[in-house]
């Protein structure tokens, strides 16, 4: 299914907390200049993954590949090849956003010329070079988004991660902000892993979709062959039949917490 | 090098533009230096000591460079809060350098302000012994500057939340202030004191700024230089060490 050279791939990776596996053998390709979309619910592990995949958790057991490269071993050089969009916003607000992005290619190593040239074509192309100068606390929360996206691409990584990146944002903002994901996908080859909770988004720009619940991949595939699978006529509704229809949204600690108990002591 | 000089220049930046928190971290200084200095000015000289506000001003110098530095070191906390600390400790550099470069930061901000209130205290009537011993006194102010500002790193690299500041500040900063020898002479002071007060740094950088503005000093320069440069360097060694231990 995959192309002959996966930019990650993923062997049997496990990830134990104590004695709670939060990933539990997962495996998967993700091709070059794909568009890879990680759906679940809360707690299902796509955190945990990406924070594998970024260098920031290492693996109980199994094998981790990116671009080639050992993220346990090659730390600096896997973290010099990616760009990390977190959850939580990590923008400096007393900066203007020039100098969030001078810090960043300082810190990544970019030259000074081709990190001023980079910086004035991605704030450009993200709609903020009006506003270069203006502190980062002045701006909405899309403005903010479509900084740190700018600023994650800045050192011109070869995959991007993003996860959640549209949490929080009205639809203009989230519509506006795919539309520049799919056009630097397309430009530049950058390779895109995202997560979300909107299926209509990854519907819309994922090439294909892993679902993963309780830290095992439930099914993987493009959008239109999940919907095959399961006979939904909606991404929504091949993702319910995936994973069950039980709320683990609204009460996501609690829930979390007691499967993840029950599933300890059912292994005893 | 670049690294260091980026995350050193966001500090001198951030500091610059607060105006408001320039202007109200002169607060304190003045009312050491204005009421102390003035009110317990004939007491002092009647002991014969001399004059008090040339005696308290490098003391109050040595108070403005320790909370300032020890608040950037813990404004750690901060960027821990808002996330930029992240962007930081995910970045393909070492985080000595990442450490190096905020600390130095908040040292050189310390310094400024440090400045700030000498040039405060030479208004005030303060007058140094001479011209000569100027370049001298600002090496000690610089080194009481990096000696608050890697004990910070130490502190905000350690703490987790923003409570533990409050904590810092009256259990940490306040007692190194008044055990220092800031405001009093350290001569004949009760035992228990003069243990403590010798196991203070900034009681050697009050008493180093000292020597060097007015030419009083308990110790010696030498030995308050060498004692601070110590200090300096190993708090620098366990701030490095603290930070690598920080989890993203």
């Amino acid at each position: 299914m995959s192309s002959p050279e996966p930019v990650i791939r993923v062997q049997h990776v496990v990830k134990k907390f104590g004695d709670l596996a939060a990933v539990d053998d997962i495996s998967f390709d993700v091709s070059r200049g794909e568009v890879f979309a990680f759906l679940g619910p809360n707690g299902a592990g796509k955190t945990t993954t990406i924070k594998m995949l970024t260098t920031l958790l290492r693996p109980t057991s199994g094998t981790l590949e990116l671009d080639g490269l050992d993220p346990t071993v090659d730390t600096n050089d896997v973290r010099r090849r990616l760009g990390v969009v977190f959850q939580d916003p990590s923008l400096d607000q007393d900066l203007t956003a020039w100098e969030n992005m001078e810090i960043h290619g300082v810190l990544y190593g970019v030259p000074r010329g081709v990190r001023r040239e980079r910086t004035k074509e991605l704030l450009t192309l993200f709609d903020l070079w009006e506003r270069r100068d203006s502190m980062v606390k002045t701006f909405s929360g899309g403005m903010r988004r479509r900084l740190e996206i700018a600023r994650g691409l800045l050192h011109t990584p070869r995959v991007l991660f993003l996860d959640e990146p549209t949490l929080g944002l009205d639809p203009q903002s989230r519509n506006q902000l795919w539309t520049h994901v799919s056009h630097l996908n397309k430009t530049e080859g950058v390779t895109v892993f995202l997560t979300t909770h909107y299926m209509d988004e990854a519907d819309r720009v994922a090439d294909r979709i892993a679902v993963i619940d309780h830290g095992r991949i439930v099914a993987i595939g493009s959008p239109a062959e999940l919907k095959a699978k399961t006979g939904a006529a909606s991404l929504e509704d091949a993702y319910l039949a995936l994973t069950g229809t039980s709320i683990r949204d609204e009460s996501a600690g609690a829930a979390d917490r007691m499967r993840q108990m029950a599933r300890a002591w059912g292994r005893r | 090098m670049s690294v260091i000089y980026i995350l050193w220049l966001r500090e001198v930046k951030k500091y610059l533009r607060s105006r408001a928190q320039i202007i109200a971290s002169l607060g304190s200084p003045l009312m050491y230096l204005g009421v102390l200095g003035f009110a317990l000015g004939p007491v002092f000289a009647r002991a014969g000591e001399g004059s008090y506000l040339q005696f308290i001003a490098p003391g109050v110098m040595g108070m403005t460079l320790l909370f300032t530095s020890m608040f950037s070191g813990v404004a750690l906390l901060w960027d821990r809060q808002f996330g930029f600390l992240k962007e930081t400790l995910v970045a393909p550099v070492p985080r000595v350098q990442v450490m190096l470069g905020r600390t130095l930061g908040g040292a050189t901000v310390a310094m400024l302000q440090g400045l700030l209130i000498l040039v405060v205290c030479l208004i005030a009537g303060f007058r140094p012994s001479s011209a000569a011993a100027v370049p001298l006194a600002l090496l000690v102010m610089a080194l009481i500057a990096i000696v608050f500002a890697a004990l910070g790193t130490v502190i905000g690299s350690s703490l987790r939340e923003m409570q533990g500041f409050q904590l810092v500040m009256n259990f940490l900063v306040m007692p190194i202030f008044f055990l220092s020898g800031a405001l009093y002479p350290l001569k004949n002071l009760p035992i228990a004191l003069a243990v403590l007060t010798r196991i203070d740094p900034l009681t050697y950088g009050v008493d180093g700024a000292r020597g060097a503005f007015i030419g009083v000093s308990h110790f010696g320069i030498m030995t308050d230089v060498v004692v601070l440069i110590v200090a300096g360097l190993a708090l620098l060694a366990l701030g490095a060490w603290r930070f690598t231990k920080i989890e993203a």
